[in-house]
Formats: C-alpha cells, structure tokens, sequence
C-alpha cells in the first residue's frame, strides 16, 4: 500500500525524462539547443531516481526520502541557478517546465517519504507545488520590483535612488492648496481612497440597513444591483457618468439650453472619479456590512429594550457600537479599492493622477520610465499591504461574530424613525443614479454622436462586431472580434485552472496541518493585497527577460489571471470548506480514503456552489480586469478591455460603449451556462442550498 | 490485513500535545479481544483525543499503541483497520444511505456491485434495509445513528470506536441504542471502546470502565468496582452521588478493618490505609432510614429537605457526622423537613479514600 509512492517516483522520472528527451529545452524555436552543461545534471538526476527504484526495501522510507529530496530539489536549484546565472540564453521552454515540474515532484515525494505532511504524497505534491507556483509567480515578480525601485540609472542598488523616488516632489507636492498647479499623485491617491472609503461605508450601511432591519419590498432587487459592479467592466460607470455629466453630456446640455450656463468639466478630476468609485465599490460595502448588520444579535437587542431603552438608544448604544469593528473594515475595503483602481481614474482623471494611471503613463508613455513605474508601484504596494494588515487585524479580532451563544431567536429591532429615514432617503436615490448610468451606457451604444447627434444606429455595433460572408466562409470583419476572441479564449483557460488551484489551496489550508503552513497562507493572501498595476508592472520587470521570458505571450496574460484571481477562489473554498465538519473527512479516512480520494469523492461534491462561485469569478473577472492586463498586452494578445480603453482614450465612446454591452450580456450568458453544466447539488428536498458569492476587489 | 477476529488493544505509555496543551499524559491500559470498554470522565479530560489516537486520527507525542499484536503508532487512520462512529455520525450529506455504507468497499477497490451488495447486508443488520435509497437528512437521529454504525462496520474492523454516539439522542432513544449497541458488540464479537462522559450510560454498557481525569487514567475496572469501591474522591464523585464523612479504621487482618462512624460500625476493606482517621465515601442508598430504635446503635438526624422523584425520594439530613444526602425507596412514606429520623449503613457502598 504504501509503495505507491515508490510508484509516483517512478511515474514522475520517467516524464521527467521524455521531458528531456523529446520537449524542446528553450522556447525560441530557432535551433540554438541548450549546452550539455545545462542538461547534464537534471538528466543525470532523473536517471538516478529511475534507479531508486532497485533501492533495497530495507533501507527504508527515510533513505529513500533522502534521495529523492537531494535529486529532486539539488538539480532544481541547479536548473534555477544556471538560468538566472548564464547569460544569453533564451527563455526556458516546455522541456525544460517538464522536467522542473517532474524535480519538483520528486523532491515532494522525497518529503512525505521522510514523513512530512503524515507521509501524504498527494498533499507534499500539492503544498511543494503550490508553494513554488506562488514564489515564482507571486514573490518573484514583487521581489524584482521592491528591486528595481533601489536600483538607480546606473544600475547601481542605492537607497538614495529609492528614497528620491519614493518621496520625489513630483509624487508629494502640495501646489494645489497653495492655489498652484495640482497636488502630487500620492496625495490625490490617499485623499482619493479615504473619500471614496467614507462614502462607501456610508452607503453601504443604509443599504444593509433598509435591506435588513425595514420591511423593505424590493431586496432582491438591491441583491442584483450588488452583482453588477463584478460583472461590469471597471471603466464602464465612468463611460456612463461621462454621458450624463460629461462636457457635451445630458446635464451639461439641459443646462446650456435652458440656462444658458457653460458647460462645465467638473466630472473630469476628483469629484468624477471619486463619484465613480463610490458608485463601483459601494456594493462591495454593502456585502461586507450585510453580514455585520445580520451579525448583530437580535437577543441582545431585544435585552436592551426590555431594560426600557428607546429604539434610538437601543441603536445607538448597543447596535452601533457591535457593528463598528465591521464598519472599519467596510472602511478599509473600500480603501484598498480605491488606491488599487484604475479604470475609473484613466477614464475620468484627466489631470487628476492617481498612482495607478501614473505607473501606467511612465511605463507606456513618452517617459518610458521603469525605474519610476517601479517606485510608484512600489508606494502603491506599500499602501496597499499596510491598508491590508490593518483590515486583517480588525477583522481577526471577530469582535461582531458569536458575541452571544447558540440559539438566538428573536426579531431584530426596527430601526429609530430617523435613521430609517436617513437610510431610505440614501439607498433610493442611489439605486436610481447607478440604474440610470447603466441605463445610459447601454443606451449610448445606440445613438450617431452623444451629444451632438441622438440619431438611432447600429453603426457602432456594426463597426465593432460585423460579420461578413467570403467565398472561404464567415469573415469577422468587426474591429472588436480580435480581442473578442483572445479575451473568451484566455478567460476560458484562465477560470478552470485559477479554481482548480483556489480551491486546491482551500483545502490544504483549512484541512491540513504543515511545517510552515502560517507562511504558505501569508503568501497565498499577499497576492491578495497586491494592485492590479504593482502586478502588471512587476510582471513586466520579471518576465520580460530570460529564464522566464514570457512578455508577448499568451501565457503571461493567462498566468496573471489565474494568480490575481486565485484568491477569490481560495476564499470560496475556505468559506465553504469551513462549513464541512471535518469529521466528514476523517470518516473517510477511517473507511480506507486517502487525501486524494477524500478530496475528490466527499469534499468536490459537497463544495459543488463554491467551484460555481470560482469558476464564475475567474472567468468574469478574466474579462473584466485592466489594471494588471493593460502592461501585458501585446499585438498578437489584446484583450477586450484594453482595446475598449483605448477606443475611449481616443474619444471613441460608441464603439466601447457597445462592446462593453455585449460583455456584460455575454458575462450574464457565461454565469448561466457555467451554473447549468456544474449544476447544484442538493442535499436535503426540497430546499435548494443557497449559494454565497464571494466577492473581492476589482481592480 | 482484514482480520476477522477481534483485536487486543494495548496503549503504552502514551502521550498527546498540543503545543502546550497534553490533551493525554502517559496512559497505559490494555483492552481485551472482544471486550467492550468504556473511557470515561468529565469534558475536557483526553478520551476523545485517546479514541482518536486509537484510530490513527491522531498521532502520539510519545508512546506505543498495538493492535492485534501489531504495532500501529505508526500508521495512519487508513491503514489500521478501525472504524469509527463519530458524534455527529459524520454521514456524507451529498450520498444516499446505500452509498454512504458502500463508501468504505469502493474506495478499497471493489466493485460496484460488490461494494452494494455487502452494503445492503450491512444495513440488513441494523435494520434498516428498506431506508437504502433515502439521504442522510431525511433520517431521524437514530437510524442516522445505525447508518453509520452500518457504515462502521461493513469493513469488518478488527476494532469499533464510538465517541459519545447517544449524546445526540433523546432520553428515551439513548437507551435503546445502547442496549441495541451492546447486544450488536456481544453478537459480533469485535472489541469496542466506548467514550462518553455519562457515567450511568457507562455503567449500562460495559465490561470494563476507564475512567479518565485530567489528561490521566484515574482508575480501571468493572464497573461494580468503581462504583462501589472507587480509589479516590474524584472517581467516587464521578460514579455516583456520594457522602464523604470521617470515621475511624482499626485494620482486623490483611483485607479488611473495621470502620466506626458516629457509633455505627462496619467491617470493609482497608485497602492499605493506616490505622486511625480516614475517609469514607457512603452512596447514598447505602445510607438507610430505620423506624424505631434499631439493634446496635443509630445515627440521629433532621430531615432539611426533601424532594420526591417519582422513583425514590431524596432527602438532606442534618445528623451527628454533618449533613447527609440519602435516597430511600419509600415513596409511599415520605418524611417531612422537620422530621426526626435515625439512620443506619448498609452492608455496602461503603469506601475508605486514599487521600
Ligand atoms: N486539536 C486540538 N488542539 C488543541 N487542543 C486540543 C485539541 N483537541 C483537544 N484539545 C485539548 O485537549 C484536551 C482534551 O480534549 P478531548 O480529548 O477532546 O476531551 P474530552 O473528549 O474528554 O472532552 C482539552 O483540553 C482540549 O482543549
Ligand atoms: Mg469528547
């Protein structure tokens, strides 16, 4: 039984070698093969571990373990070293990513052989892959920012470069009070994101208010209204503020016709973007701050009145107070939002920068500045990672959660005349402005020249998706199919693989208990916190040059999508997988189930909504991100959004306003189909098992 | 490695932490093929980690543990040939009944078929047959309760765990799933450990009590001799209500002494203890209230309280030795607070403490 692992240790040498033997070693494919140098010692290690096989049994487990670590993790570190080391070698290929990925295996096996993780080959493989897909792909690339940012224009590392770059004028002086030119981007970022926090939290809790604690008809309707920021295109609130408020939008239009007022440019700047994303992050809130508002307890409540206090007293002294811990954490969401957004400030900035567009134009623009683009990412992963210690911290403390024991019954108070008047006068207004700017935004795609000609067309539509018949067969002439179909094809790619690992990862760190588990989950989270555009620029840094030379590529897109995303799935599946009493899994360990076995057959089906939630947030926000995806397009790679943020950027909103529609609509499809194939599983008759979408920042 | 027959269990010294925590300290005790043994004591004082070590859930900090003569500390729950029964009966929500019992047979590599067949006898034998197809949540508590014990036992274990299996249960269903779980056990002849923190459910089932505190084993032994003769307090409390008064030891030979308690004299087991003042122990019931003026002498008292139970009345005393806590089957008769009263001991229920 227990030479199974004898077994995989073979199995993994053996593609280790065809890896060698038949993939090619680099990826360009113009003949230069790799030196015998570079293949000598992995060959030579595998042929070894082919060997072990013959390794006498009574030499044991721990000996075998041993080699198998040496072979393995040596000739790994080998293949890394003289990669990073060598010069002028071209990127490393699919050869080469075999037969690492067969080292790895081996050192993995090596490990449980020797009795880590409970002598568990499937979890040591799953835990030592992970960690290294995360170091590489996670670490690595930050790790080339942070070192960037030290080095100066030399080259040269100096803590003089960073400390003039960090605290540069540019990024913190304060011109604008003193009535000069605008304020440095760091200001405009920090004073940006605590606005936008404030607002946020505000709204957020009048609408957990009026869905919770009034009699409230609609709430399903405010649910849906809080699905639509994560299947929207980030930019697509700006496009449709632009409309109503813009230079030549409706506002400013009525207002010149019937008052002759100028028209006027206010929605461009700080109030534009700070009003966008109060209107894309306030959902968000809303999630978070339901949860609060529920968590209050309705007994503790209901004690409170019995010892004669008022409705306003029962809310102000006890409801407020418990919910406050979840209210700072609203706030910091929504912080750690704001500074990691980029749609909304590139589309409605204007000379507003905020640190996320700046990185963006010294990268891309007439500055191509990456010593810069780093040190603002830099200042912006410092922001965000404090915001995100910060939240962790108040919301590790639970203080909301379980504050009186089981069995609470009861009916949550009514809210105090006043507040629930305050809370309606808010959540209605704003649901019909956020309406209204969809409703506009999809209307825009239908009309000659917003603003200037209201003329019904489908000439936008035309343009970007018209198909024709040739004599070869259907040719898609649209400008949009392009990116179209890169974007569906990279999503499609992207969603099954960043679940496949989220909720790997879910279930080695809710299930299993390992050496260095606390830095594995530190790692997993910290891609978490990391913004969009730190991780596109970094991926620049790391992966432009050999031995992971993937700028260009479809890969580096993919390989993006599934580690900004991988999160959303890792927290699905630990909130799920928290959920399933883990006597399940020891019942069928005790019945003959190892790991793997366990996890397929008792754990996937019982998290069946929480692979839905996954599949459908990698593969929605696949689509709908920009931040990171705008450094990593290429001719050949263009994605939907960055090709609509460009059309924007010329000034051509027809054409993004209808391809945006069509993404939202095909989003809707996507959810629908992928709900259909997974299906839902139901565990008791009758009562369907409510789902709970996750959410997370989209940035 | 399936083993029909029944298996020996036999822990050595063996240790549970958790970081600073010893959920178990040193416990050595050998369970006999066959034999159906209960662990013992209040929450908090190791069984359920002991049970799990047993399965191979857990591993020790330091120690040895055999089964069936084989030394298993070192594998793990999957290889060691013991099913569980988990407090929660730990059912698989998303599989019927029949898959739930089949699990064990398909996932050690038998066929459909096979796995189904031998399901359908396992759940045969607890009786629930015609309840194949239905989900674990449509079930009440206790077929819940026998699926699972169905589910435990289609492998044929060399050994059962249960951990607290009634605790969800009604009072009325607890002891019909008892006396079904002990007349199962006599049946198939397999070794059981039995955990719960119930001392009369104890009592009820077992050959042979452990009985645990503190992370320790307390004391072990058939029932009848914990509760009549525990070792110290803490067992004497745990059995049973219990008096404990002074009196006075006068060792009469190698077993026995003779005890004298405000007049009243018995003769018991001095178990090792010097001559002079000692600690007794008395049940309740061994504490008995006399009309009249009996032969050789009575204890005076005043009934404080009483109350009627139904089954017995319970009253407090206060006598000559301090205040007494007696149970007297005479409902027919009951005793006013007030009430003069003299007392007497029974022959036994009557236990000197090691101090
Ligand atoms: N996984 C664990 N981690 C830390 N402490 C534990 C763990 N399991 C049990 N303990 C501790 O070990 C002690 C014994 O627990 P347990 O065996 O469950 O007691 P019992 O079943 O007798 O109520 C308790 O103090 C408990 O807090
Ligand atoms: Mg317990």
């Amino acid at each position: 039984m227990r030479d199974g692992l004898r077994r995989w240790a073979l199995v993994w040498s053996l593609v280790g070698c065809a890896g060698l033997a038949l993939a090619p070693w680099y990826a360009a494919s113009d003949g230069a093969g790799p030196g015998k140098l570079q293949l000598l010692v992995p060959g030579l290690a595998l042929l070894a571990a082919l060997a072990l096989r013959n390794l006498p049994l009574r030499l044991g487990r721990a000996t075998l373990g041993l080699r198998l670590m040496v072979l393995g993790g040596g000739s790994f570190i080998y293949i890394a070293a003289q990669g990073f080391a060598i010069g002028g070698q071209p990127g490393m290929g699919l050869g080469a990513a075999v037969v690492a990925t067969s080292l790895v295996m081996l050192f993995a096996l090596g490990l449980a052989a020797r009795g880590f993780f409970k002598g568990d080959a499937f979890v040591a493989g799953a835990v030592v892959v992970v960690a290294v897909l995360v170091v590489f792909f996670t670490l690595y690339p930050v790790a080339r920012i942070l070192l960037s940012a030290v080095q100066g224009s030399d080259g040269a590392v100096s803590g003089r470069a960073l400390a003039e770059r960090l605290f540069a004028a540019k990024i913190w002086r304060l011109d604008c009070l003193t009535g000069g030119r605008s304020c440095g981007v760091g200001w405009n970022t920090l004073v940006l994101a605590l606005l936008t926090a404030t607002t946020t939290t505000a709204l957020g809790l009048a609408f957990a208010l009026v869905v919770t604690r009034t009699g409230f008809k609609a709430k399903r309707l405010l649910r849906v209204l809080t699905v639509l920021p994560i299947i929207t295109p980030p930019f697509v609130i700006g496009l449709g503020l632009i409309l109503i408020f813009g230079r030549s939008g409706l506002v400013n239009q009525l207002m010149e016709w019937a008052f002759a007022v100028p028209p006027s440019r206010w929605i461009y700047g700080l109030p534009g973007v700070w009003l966008a994303q109060t209107l894309s992050f306030t959902p968000v809130a809303f999630l978070v701050l339901i949860g609060v508002v529920e968590g209050v307890s309705p007994s503790l409540e209901e004690a409170s009145q019995t010892l004669r206090a008022d409705r306003w007293q029962t809310f102000s002294r006890v409801s407020l107070p418990l919910m406050l811990p979840g209210l700072a954490n609203a706030f910091l969401v929504g912080f750690i939002e704001s500074i990691a957004d980029f749609g909304n400030p590139i589309v409605l900035g204007g000379n507003f920068g905020v640190l996320s567009t700046e990185a963006f134009f010294s990268i891309v623009g007439a500055q191509l500045d990456q010593g810069r683009a780093a040190s603002l990412g830099v200042l912006l992963l410092v922001l965000a990672l404090g915001a995100f210690f910060v939240q962790r911290r108040v919301v590790g403390r639970k203080v909301y959660t379980a504050i009186s024991g089981k069995g609470d019954g009861g009916r949550p108070a009514p809210l105090p005349p006043f507040v629930r008047r305050l809370a309606f006068g808010v959540a209605l207004p704003w649901t019909m402005l956020t309406l209204s700017i969809y409703g506009m935004a999809l209307a825009g795609g239908f009309v000659e020249t917003w603003g200037r000609d209201y003329t019904p067309t489908l000439r936008h539509y035309a343009k970007a998706f018209s198909v024709e018949w040739g004599g070869t067969g259907i040719i898609w002439s649209g400008s949009a199919w392009r990116s179209f179909w890169t974007t569906l094809e990279l999503a499609s790619i992207a969603a099954p693989l960043t679940a496949a690992l989220g909720i790997l990862t879910a279930y080695l760190l809710v299930r299993q208990r390992f050496a260095g588990r606390a830095a594995f989950e530190f790692a997993t989270m910290l891609s978490f916190a990391i913004p969009g555009t730190v991780i596109g620029v970094s991926y620049i840094l790391a992966f432009n040059v050999p031995p992971i030379e993937l700028t260009g590529t479809g890969i580096i897109l993919i390989v993006c999508f599934v580690f900004r995303n991988m999160p959303v799935g890792l927290r699905a599946g630990v909130a799920a997988m928290s959920q399933i009493d883990g006597s399940l899994d020891e019942a069928s360990r005790t019945l003959g189930g190892r790991s793997f076995v366990t996890l397929r057959r008792v754990i996937l089906p019982l998290l069946r909504p929480a692979v839905v939630a996954a599949l459908v947030y990698s593969f929605v926000r696949a689509m709908t991100t920009v931040s990171a995806v705008i450094f990593l397009v290429s001719a050949d790679y263009d994605m939907a959004t960055t090709y609509i943020i460009h059309r924007v950027l010329n000034g051509d909103y027809g054409v993004a306003i209808a391809y945006s529609s069509v993404l939202i609509v095909l989003m809707l499809a996507a959810i629908g189909l992928i709900q259909l194939l997974v299906g839902e599983r139901r565990l008791r008759r009758g009562a369907p098992a409510l789902e709970a979408l996750p959410t997370g920042p989209i940035a | 490695m399936t083993d029909r027959r029944a298996a020996r269990i036999e822990l050595s010294g063996v240790t549970k932490q958790y970081g600073a925590v010893t959920a178990v300290r040193d416990v050595s005790f050998t369970i006999a093929a066959g034999s159906l043994v209960t662990l013992l004591g209040p929450s908090g004082c190791g069984k359920t980690t002991t049970l799990r070590l047993i399965a191979g859930l857990e591993t020790v900090t330091s120690g040895r543990i055999m089964i069936g003569g084989d030394d298993v500390t070192a594998l793990g729950a999957t290889d060691r040939n013991v099913s569980m029964v988990f407090q929660s009966y730990a059912l698989f929500p998303h599989m019927s009944v029949l898959d739930n019992v089949a699990y064990g047979p398909r996932v050690g590599g038998r066929s459909r078929r096979q796995a189904a067949e031998s399901a359908r006898e396992a759940l045969a034998g607890v009786g629930l047959a015609e309840l194949a197809d239905r989900l674990p949540s449509e079930l009440s508590g206790g077929q819940q309760q026998r699926v699972a014990i169905a589910r435990a036992l289609v492998l044929e274990p060399r050994v059962l765990l249960f951990d607290e299996p009634l605790s969800n249960l009604d009072a009325r269903l607890r002891r019909q799933m008892r006396e079904e779980i002990r007349a199962l056990q006599q049946r198939l002849g397999i070794t059981v450990v039995y955990v719960t923190h119930d001392q009369e459910e104890a009592l009820g089932v077992s050959d042979r009590i452990i009985v645990m505190n503190h992370a320790v084993v307390a004391q072990e032994g058939p029932p009848r001799d914990l509760y009549e003769s525990p070792d110290d307090v803490f067992v004497a409390g745990f059995m049973g209500e219990t008096n404990r008064v002074k009196g006075v030891l006068w060792r009469l030979d190698e077993r026995t002494g003779r005890l004298t308690i405000g007049g009243l004299t018995r003769t018991v087991p001095h178990r090792g203890l010097a001559d002079g003042t000692v600690d007794v122990a008395i049940r309740p019931e061994a504490i008995l209230i006399v009309d009249g003026q009996p032969t050789g002498g009575a204890l005076r008292g005043t009934v404080s309280q009483a109350a009627y139970l139904g089954s017995r009345m319970e009253y407090s005393i206060a006598s000559e030795i301090g205040e007494l806590f007696v149970t007297s089957p005479a409902v027919d008769a009951p005793l006013a607070p007030g009430a003069p009263v003299a007392l007497t001991l029974a022959s036994h229920g009557i236990t000197l403490i090691r101090p």
